[in-house]
Formats: structure tokens, sequence, C-alpha cells
């Protein structure tokens, strides 16, 4: 046992070297804290109202924590998710009524690549069918879509700046693929 | 490739959803009631008309919602049946 | 820039070297150098030379060698680079045995208005929608954008056709949101306007070739027309040459193709184009012998020479001929709007008599928002072209989808493109109207008349198909092979089509034309391929020890995407060594096993209970907190779709594991279930795959292992006993310890945040006490004990009673997936294959999976009774023999018989036994 609870994690993306230029710089943004969050929107209690968007594609900021929007009864919260009163700890599995708020802790699940720079709609643009424009997918919009043949949630956060969380088996493949594209820019 | 228009996520391309097959095909409330026939009926008998068909589709790639459209089956013109 | 400005580039053909000048095409060079017999046809061996200048040409089928061999490529579309080296072919070509160097990719774009062809009607429609705001993407197949512009030399709008055409192109993507792809072909036109573009980099770009998949709001094709050919004798000639085609020698490329020409023209196209490539012509130098003009009764029957034109023919048919010498033919036809994409996209075509082509008829219904613009659709006045384009993409006409949320419905439904409106007087095709289009030149012996050059097909042979009975074009084209080769049948679709009609008597709009199939232009696997090769193939899933697997030297195998150890052999070891030594440690000691691809999905809610009641052939609901229970689900069909554990974590709270392969379709199968058919139950499954890592350590030593791991474990039998979880701290890891087997030995599956993963390998393997075994030895283990691997053991008809296992079969539940199907006829019949073990009599025998088992001891005459067949098939350690599982009919009524199964020539004698050979008590597993 050691003395950091840390100390012998390892990201999924612990090996890739990233990608940086002066058009595209890629890397890992590891071991940030996701819950998979689940509730009926009709249902919701005016302190989860507040903080999930119900605007479909879009992400909201919600003091320290980013939820995005990923189905009608659907959301991930990205960041730790302070608990509402009178709803379950995220790491529990205790009950409190009958239309819970279901939390389910992902953290692990999928691990985030930071893609930003003026070439990173290009270099996305190589895998993802989606149409990137920023007038279509600019700033507070994400998607679960395709990037390349992995399943991703894409995410535009700032101007030319994408976070895509990708399954940790699929890291690695992603990486690899994201690496090959970017020779191009 | 079709584009297909999930009720949630909008318009998509046809790789990101597998087919559902005919919509409308109710699991029967009582199976043990139905003759082996009605039964192989509900499982194996599909319409495959020429023309606007109600079939389902999931999201797999996205929200994973199940969801229903007409496709006209000569054409490929889709129309949403599901709706938000 | 004149010719003798542009660069000097040096490459060479059929060894040969040569030079040619930048800018040129392959066939332009050649054509520079006086090389005019470039292949050999690929029936009938006849010379063949430059029929075309582009995409449309028929005959410069040529080899390239360096830098990469790449087969069967037109000469007149290859840009000329220093170091070519290409040859003539014969038919086929050949493909190189090394692996490609270039780089291929693919992307994806969007735009409101895709514009294909950069002549002067879509630089006009490009620049026009552009100036109203649109997203639009201009893409044509040349280097330079102005279509025929630069060969023809014609004006635009009273500047240099040239000039204006780079004005236009420059004033276009100086606009925002505009995209000009050049050297790029749109080569496939799909549904709800999805279109795939190939664009050829160039030899020393970064990328060689890259796929385009364009999504358009609206599509405007562009395209052009090319000049069509005529049937006379021999005019498949090295020297016969398109008008249009020669003339683009001289004025783009600055090549002058012959010496003296004879032009042979039915008139069409803009003005009188073949009478315009002949002034053309004459003024870079060319002697023009005589112009043949059929629409005033002259007729060219043939020409002379031997492997190139040395004369030309020129009377009538039966009589007399006057021998003119010239090196060079001009042939103009007609012209054939390019309706390719149009057709493509599912719009029909009418035949139009004044310009004798088929042009755009009703526009392609579901989906498809397509217009046809200029030369396509039969307007051949550049002035025309210029009108139809700024028309076409006027506003409010023109939609513009900037503004439009990514949730708006993409699927066009506007089907107003006025894709067959008539053609406006100002514009209108130049074709005499009423005039007879002349097809063919008669004679006697149509053995020389050729329609499609590139596939041999004469005239001749279409009469031999219509002679036969054939009526359909569909059917004279399978017959004769016309209009199948690379070229599409861009020359010779429209003649065929005539001449076919002509020789059954019928009217050709009606006979119609052959199917337009995607590519437009051929293309290679390789630029198909793009990215997903090598490495890139396919996603490779790996787990999170997945590096310390390679450092021991793992041998992998695919299951499904993933990459999974099979077995780790030491120095020395082949697979058969080290899978008995792995299934060795694993009964005596310990094992080890990386069981993280097995699929996890949290099922949540007040109603789980209920819903996996509804899934699972047996109970669920009744599982206490803390315990673990195996569970079969099987498809409405009764057959077996997948097995697992259920751990029940709360009163509302499952996780529920999954084959490795089935993950994604088993929470797929339950999502279905829950929002299609029974959208009450208040339930959610959420996969949590690889939220956790799960070493499985397996055998008699494991308790002590894991006692030594996690201090604070009780790990007796009676505190932890099988079939329960336990949470607790494992090499100082938060973890959760559940007790289950898939070996039949002792066993305990520790499940940890993936982010320790290794960390958890590392601890297990520190202490030095456990042997790592992969899914090899795994395989054997399970089948030793009669466990079913799903999808190995079954195959989609195998219910849980024919796996020996009616006791997962809840007979108390009302209902559950697949229960109605329990009790049909076929599913109920004693003689179903069944799940047995079969034991070779010569223990050392090993039963190839797959293999037959038939009762008789001889091979019958066929067909031979089967009674099922080899499912898995091992050595084991642990009996001290060979040893398989089979699906045999009426398997459990014959334990003890004598069965056998045919390997190659031999019939080898197994007797059948139950599928449980070791352990059948279970005392070491539950112990
Ligand atoms: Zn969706």
């Amino acid at each position: 046992m050691t003395a950091d609870p840390h100390a012998n994690r390892i990201s999924p993306l612990a090996g890739f070297a990233g990608v940086s230029d002066a058009r595209l710089d890629v890397r890992e943004i590891p071991f940030l804290r996701q819950t998979n969050v689940r509730a009926d929107p009709a249902r919701l209690l005016p302190a989860w109202a507040d903080r999930l968007p119900l605007a479909p594609g879009t992400w909201r900021r919600s003091g320290e924590t980013d939820i995005l929007y990923l189905g009608p009864d659907e959301w991930l919260a990205i960041g730790d998710l302070t608990p509402v009163p009178a709803e379950p700890r995220a790491d529990t599995a205790r009950r409190v009524g009958q239309d819970d708020v279901i939390l389910t802790d992902v953290s692990a699940q999928r691990t985030i690549a930071r893609v930003a720079g003026p070439g990173a709609r290009d270099l996305l643009a190589h895998g993802c069918a989606l149409d990137l424009h920023p007038s279509v997918f600019g700033p507070g919009r994400c998607a679960q879509t395709m990037l390349a043949r992995a399943q991703v949630i894409l995410m535009a956060r700032e101007r030319d700046e994408f976070w895509i969380l990708v399954r940790a088996s699929f890291a690695r493949y992603l990486a690899a693929w994201i690496a090959d594209a970017a020779v191009d820019y | 490739m079709l584009l297909i228009p999930c009720p949630w996520c909008g318009p998509r391309d046809e790789a990101e959803f597998h087919y559902g097959g005919q919509a409308h095909v109710a699991y029967p409330a009582d199976p043990a009631a139905l003759t082996d026939e009605e039964w192989a009926r509900y499982l194996f008998f599909r319409d495959n008309p020429m023309g606007p068909f109600s079939e389902r589709w999931n999201h797999t790639s996205g929200c994973r919602r199940w969801f229903t459209v007409t496709r006209d089956t000569t054409t490929n013109a889709i129309t949403p049946e599901t709706s938000r | 820039m004149t010719r003798r400005d542009r660069e000097v580039l040096s490459f060479t053909f059929d060894g040969r070297p040569y030079e040619g000048r930048q800018g040129d095409t392959l066939a332009a060079a050649l054509l520079a150098n006086g090389v005019r017999r470039v292949a050999t046809s690929v029936t009938l061996g006849r010379p063949r030379g430059i029929f075309g200048a582009w995409t449309e040409d028929p005959t410069a089928v040529v080899q390239i060698d360096r830098p990469f061999p790449e087969p069967m490529v037109q000469a007149t579309t290859i840009p000329l680079h220093d170091g070519l080296a290409a040859s003539s072919l014969a038919g086929r070509g050949r493909l190189s045995p090394d692996p490609d160097p270039a780089r291929y990719d693919a992307t994806h774009a969007h735009c409101d208005v895709l514009v294909v062809g950069a002549g002067p009607a879509g630089l006009t429609a490009a620049l026009n929608a552009a100036r109203a705001g649109a997203r639009v993407i201009l893409a044509d197949d040349r280097p330079e954008v102005g279509g025929s512009l630069p060969d023809t030399g014609e004006p635009v709008e009273g500047r240099p056709g040239v000039e204006w055409a780079r004005a236009a192109a420059g004033s276009y993507v100086a606009l925002p949101d505009t995209r000009l792809l050049t050297r790029t072909s749109v080569v496939g036109y799909y549904d709800h306007n999805y279109l795939v573009a190939v664009e050829r980099r160039g030899e020393r770009a970064v990328t060689r070739e890259r796929v385009w998949r364009i999504r358009a709001g609206r599509v405007v094709l562009a395209t052009g027309a090319h000049e069509r050919p005529i049937a006379f004798a021999g005019n498949d000639l090295p020297g016969v040459m398109l008008a249009s085609a020669a003339r683009a020698y001289v004025n783009r490329y600055g090549v002058v193709p012959g010496r003296r020409a004879a032009v042979f023209t039915t008139g069409g196209g803009s003005g009188d184009a073949a009478h315009d490539a002949a002034r053309d012509l004459a003024a870079a130098g060319v002697e023009i012998a005589e112009i043949v003009d059929a629409r005033q009764g002259g007729l060219v029957t043939g020409v002379r020479g031997d492997g190139e034109v040395r004369a030309v023919l020129i009377g009538r048919p039966g009589g007399p001929a006057r021998e003119v010498e010239a090196d060079l033919l001009l042939v103009s036809g007609g012209w054939n709007p390019v309706v390719h994409l149009f057709a493509q996209a599912g719009g029909e075509l009418r035949y139009d008599d004044r310009i004798a082509a088929f042009v755009p008829g009703r526009p392609p219904e579901g989906g498809q928002s397509v217009q046809v613009i200029g030369a396509a659709r039969g307007v051949f006045t550049t002035a025309g072209c210029v009108a139809e384009g700024l028309a076409a993409t006027s506003p409010p006409d023109l939609p513009s989808t900037v503004t439009r949320s990514s949730r708006e419905s993409r699927v066009p439904v506007d089907a107003s493109a006025p894709g067959d409106a008539p053609a406006r007087e100002d514009a209108g095709p130049s074709g005499e109207a009423g005039a007879q289009p002349l097809w063919l030149v008669p004679a006697d012996d149509y053995t020389t008349h050729f329609v499609d050059l590139q596939r041999d097909v004469t005239v001749a042979d279409l009469q031999g198909a219509t002679s036969a009975g054939l009526r359909s074009v569909e059917h004279v084209k399978r017959y004769t092979t016309a209009g199948t080769a690379h070229d599409q049948g861009k020359t010779s679709g429209t003649l065929t089509s005539a001449v076919i009609a002509h020789l059954l008597g019928v009217d050709v709009g009606a006979l119609g034309t052959t199917t337009f199939r995607a590519p437009y232009v051929p293309v290679s696997f390789a630029t198909l391929a793009g990215r997903d090769r090598g490495a890139l193939h396919d996603p490779v899933r790996v787990t999170a020890m997945h590096d310390r697997h390679v450092e021991r030297n793992a041998v992998f195998e695919n299951v499904g995407q993933w990459k999974r150890p099979r077995y780790y052999p030491l120095p020395g070891e082949d697979m058969e060594a080290a899978v008995l030594r792995e299934c060795r440690a694993v009964r005596e000691a310990a094992g080890v096993l990386d069981a993280s691809t097995l699929g996890k999905i949290d099922v949540r809610g007040p109603d789980a209970a209920e819903l996996l009641d509804r899934l699972y052939t047996n109970m669920i609901s009744t599982l206490k907190v803390g315990a673990i229970r195996y569970g079969v689900m099987c498809r409405a069909d009764g057959m077996v779709f997948d097995d697992g554990t259920v751990i029940r974590l709360a009163p509302d709270h499952f996780l529920v594991t999954t084959t490795t392969g089935n993950a994604a379709a088993v929470l797929d199968w339950m999502e279905e279930w829950l929002q299609t058919e029974w959208p009450d139950l208040r339930a959610r499954c959420t996969s949590v795959t690889e939220q956790w890592a799960t070493v499985a350590l397996a055998g008699p030593g494991s308790r002590a292992v894991l006692a030594a791991l996690a201090p604070a474990l009780a790990v007796d039998a009676e505190s932890f006993p099988f079939m329960t979880w336990r949470d607790t701290e494992v090499a100082g890891i938060e973890a959760r310890v559940c007790r289950i087997s898939f070996s039949g030995e002792l066993a305990y599956e520790i499940n940890v945040s993936w982010w320790y993963g290794q960390a958890l390998w590392d601890a297990v393997l520190a202490t030095g006490t456990v042997t790592p075994y992969g899914t090899e030895a795994m395989h054997v283990l399970r089948a030793e004990k009669g466990y079913p691997i799903i999808g190995q053991d079954t195959d989609g008809t195998v219910t849980p009673a024919d796996l020996g296992m009616d006791w997962i079969v809840s007979k108390k539940k009302p209902d559950f997936v697949g229960k109605r199907s329990h009790a049909r006829a076929d599913t109920a019949r004693p003689d179903r294959r069944r799940l047995v073990g079969l034991l070779p009599e010569d223990p050392d025998v090993l039963l190839p999976e797959g293999g037959q088992v038939i009762s008789t001891g001889h091979l019958p005459p066929p067909p031979v009774p089967m009674l099922g067949h080899v499912t898995s098939s091992y050595r084991s350690a642990a009996l001290g023999r060979t040893f398989a599982l089979a699906l045999v009919a009426g398997g459990g009524n014959r334990l003890g018989d004598r069965l056998y199964v045919p390997v190659n020539d031999t019939l080898i004698p197994v007797t059948v036994a139950h599928h449980v050979l070791y352990d059948p008590e279970s005392t070491r597993r539950d112990g």
C-alpha cells in the first residue's frame, strides 16, 4: 500500500505522446470524474432541472461541472458532481424515493482527448460525419457519434477546442488514428 | 448513405443506426394463449411492401433511443413517425 | 503560358525516354512526341491510339510503372510528372506485390450547395450561390477551372474564357464558406444527397488521394457534355480522334496531334464544334484536307493505314470512295450530356430528338435535391450556360442553411429543381431541330465498325446479339460487354443504344440506356480503403493490462475487436505445451486471467429486478443482495442469445455481465425491450464495461493468494461462499470481489477501476505463486466442466435445454422472452441436437472443431446422415487425454454409444459421454 492513493493508477492514453504544432494540439486530459445521470426529465426536482441541459445536443456548465445531454433521459457530468440535497451520492447505490435520479460512476469508462487549434475541425472531419461548422457545432454543443471507427462523445468547448470522450479500450486506437490523420495539419 | 432523422439527435448518417425491422409488431399480451402458428406469425412473418413502410431504427452510436419512421422503399424518402 | 514556357519534365513510355511539359497529361506528352499508338485492344489485339482528351477516352489505357505500379490508368488523365514511367497495355494491367507507400484518406464535408463542374455554368452557379451566403463546394475533376474553356478558347462575357474562369474562381474562393476542389471527380451520387468524390492531390502531396463524403442541401450538376464517335469501318485506328479532343490538345496543351487532318461531322455542339475545331487546328498549322459533313450527305466509309491512319476514304456506301491523304481524322458524331450523376441519383432520362441524345428528365424523388444546368442538359452555348448558372442559384430559389440548427431536418424534400424545364430560347441547343443523327455509316461488313473501342464491341457484335433474340439494352450489354469497361460507356453508351434501336427498328428513346452506376471514373481500392488499413484497419480494443501481456510475450487472439492473450508461451514452448502448463497451474495451484473484456451493464431502478426476470430464463428477483446468479438470455425464438452473471448490489441495483463479443448487443437488447415494449418499467441500463478492470483468480491456491492481497477480507468458505460478492481493498485498491468460477475451480473475480487494472495485475503476479493463463486454457478448463461458450458451442439454433441446462429455465415465471418458443413442437422434439462430451477412443487423437458426427463405422453413399457436429475440442491435462464437446441428435440418450467423426479418409471412433467431464459434483468449485 502506498501513501498516495493515486500513485499506481494509469490513464488509458498514458503512453500517447500527443500532437503539438501551430495548427493542432492534441493531448489527454486524464482522470476527470464522470458520472452518468439518468432521470425522467418530466419529474425532475427543481435543483436538478436547473443543472441539466434539456436541449438535445447541448452541454451546460454548472459550478465546476460540465453536464452533457446524451439523450432524453440521460446526461453525463464531467467533474465532481456535488450532490443535490435529498439525492443519493454518486457513488452509492441507495435509493431515495421512486423518482430517483440515478447516478452511476463512469469515471474510468472513458478518457478525454483534447483536440484544439485551427486545424481541429478539419482533423475531426476526417473521421466524423457530423457537420462541424461553427454555426452548427459551436461552443456549447455536444454529440454522441462516431469518430473514425470508435464511438465517441464530442464536445465543442471554446473556439476551435473540442473534447473527445472515448471508451478506455478504444482510446489507443483513436489516438493512433488522430496521430495518423494529423500529418496533414 | 441514408440520412435518418433521430427525433433526439437530428439527422444522422445511416451508419450510426441499427435497423429494427417492421414497426408496430407488438409483443403478444399473452404468448401462452397463442397457437404455434400465431406465435410463429409474430416471430417470423413481416411485411415487405413496395412503397411506404413503417420501420424501427435504433440510434446505436448516438442516444441509443428507438424510434419509428415511414420509409418509402421505392424512393427511400423518410418521414418521422415517432414524435419527441 | 505557352507550351514552350512550361517546365520540361522527363518521362519514359515503354522504356523510351521522352520529354513533356508541366501541365501535360501523359497523353498530351505522348502526342507531342509523335507517339500515337499507346495500347493494344483487349480482345482483337488491334492497335489503339488516343481517342479522347480526358475521362471520356476509351482507348489509351496504360500501366504506370513508376513511381508506383498502377494498372489500367487513362493516359488522358494522368498528370505528367518528372520521372513518370508508363507502358502500353494489352488488356489487363499488373498490380504491385508490394504495399503502396502512398497515403490515402477520407473526409466528410457539408454544404448548402454542391456544384459539380467548374465550367461556365458551374462557376457561375457556385459564385452566385456563395454571394447569396450559401456554404458552397465546387468540385471539378480538372487541375484548373473553366471546364471546356481552355479546350475551346472561347470568350465569356467579352473576356478570354480562361481569364474569365480564373477571375470567377478567384472571386468565389474569396467568399466565406466556399471550398474549391480541383482534380476532384464526383464519382457517386447516393441517397439523401450524399455524394462521394475523389480528390487526386498529386504524387508529392502528403496524402496522395482523398475521398470526400459530401452531404449537400442541394446539388447543381454542371458536368458538361461528351462528344461521341460515329461507327464506320476502321474507326478505331490510331489517328481517329474526337474533334473536341484534337481541339483540346491544340488549345489547352499546345500539342498538334497530326500533320494533315480530315474532319467527319454530323454537326452539333456550340455553333458547330467540329468546324471550330478544324479552324483551331488550321491556326496551329495543321493542314485541313477536307471536312466531310454528314448533313450534306458526306460520309467517311473507312480509313487506310497500317497501325495508324494514312488516308481517309470518302464516298457513298457501296459506291466508289475517294482516298484523301491524312494522318488524322477528327470525328464529331454529336454531343451526349453527362447525365451519369443525375441518373445515379435516381433521375429519369428522356431522349431529346433535337440534339439526338439523352437528357435529364423527371428528377429523382425521396430526399434528393438535384438540378442539372448547362451542357449537361443540352444547353451548348457558353452564354446559355452562364445564364443557367445564374438562374439555378438566384434567391429565392436558393435555400440557405447556414443558420439552420443541426437538429433541423436536413432531408431535402424540395423536388422543385427544374431538371426537365424546357431550355430557354436564347440558351437553346444549337443542333438543328429535327435533324436526323448519323450513328453508323452503312456497309456490307460491320466487323470493324466499333461502338465500344475499349471492349472491342462492333456493330456486328450488336447484330449478333439482336439476332440471338435479345431486345433489352441491358441484356445486349451483358451479352456483348459493351459499356462495361473503365470508361463506363462515356463514348459508347448512347451509340450502342442507338445502333441497337436501329437494328431492332425501334425508337432509341423508348429503348433507353443501360443503368448508370458509380463510380463515374475508376477509383482504386487503396483510395476507398483510405486510412482504414494496416494497424488502423479495425479498432483494436485493449485492456488496462495490455502492456503487461505484451511484455510476457502473449500470443493474442481477436475476440470481436478485443485483443485477448490466448496463451503465454515460455521460451521453447509451443501452444500445446503452454496451454497444458497453464491448465495444470489452474487445476493444481493458481492462475490469473485478464477478464476485463466481459461486458458489464449497470441496471438500476425500482423495476430492475422485474426487467431482468423478463429477460433471463431463470428467476433473478429472488436473488439476495450480496449474492450472484448465473443467467441465460434467449431471443424470442427461444434460442440462447447470451449468458453471464447477475450481481445484486442493492434491491434496485444489479450488475450484469455479458460475453465479450455480445456486450453491445445485450445492452441494445435490454434497451429495445425497455423502450419499445415495457416503457412503464422504471429501470435504466448503463454500460460500465470499461469502468471496471477484472482479474480472474482461479485454482485451489487462489484463496491463499486473495487472503494475502486482501487482509481485510474474510475469505473462508463460510464467510465468503460461492456465488457471493464482497467490497474490500485488494492490494490497497478499492475492489469488488466476486466468488464465481468459469473453470470449475475455486475462483474469484476481482474488479477494480480500469485505472488500477495494471496495478492489480502486477500485485497478483508479485505474489509469485500465480500463473497467468490465456483464453485457450480458459476454454479448455470450462469445456472440461461442460460450460458452453455462446457462439462456439451454440449457433443461434440451440435452446438452454439443448445445452443440458433445463435447470436454468424457470417453470414458475409466467413469461420471459423465449418461453413461448420452448413450448413449440420443434423445440420440444426429443431428437434435437444436445450438448454431449465426445471421447476419442484413441486418447491422443484431437477431433477437428466443426467435424461431423455420424453413427456408422463406414461412410455410406451420400447423402450421409449426420447426427451433429463437434463444437469444441481440446487436449486436457486434467483428464490426461483429448476430449470434445458436440451437439448430437438425441445426445442424452446416447451416453456410452460409439459414434464416428470422419476426418479426411478415416472415421475416428468416439464414445459419447456426459458433457461435464471434470468434477461433476463441483466439490472443487464450491469448497
Ligand atoms: Zn439519437
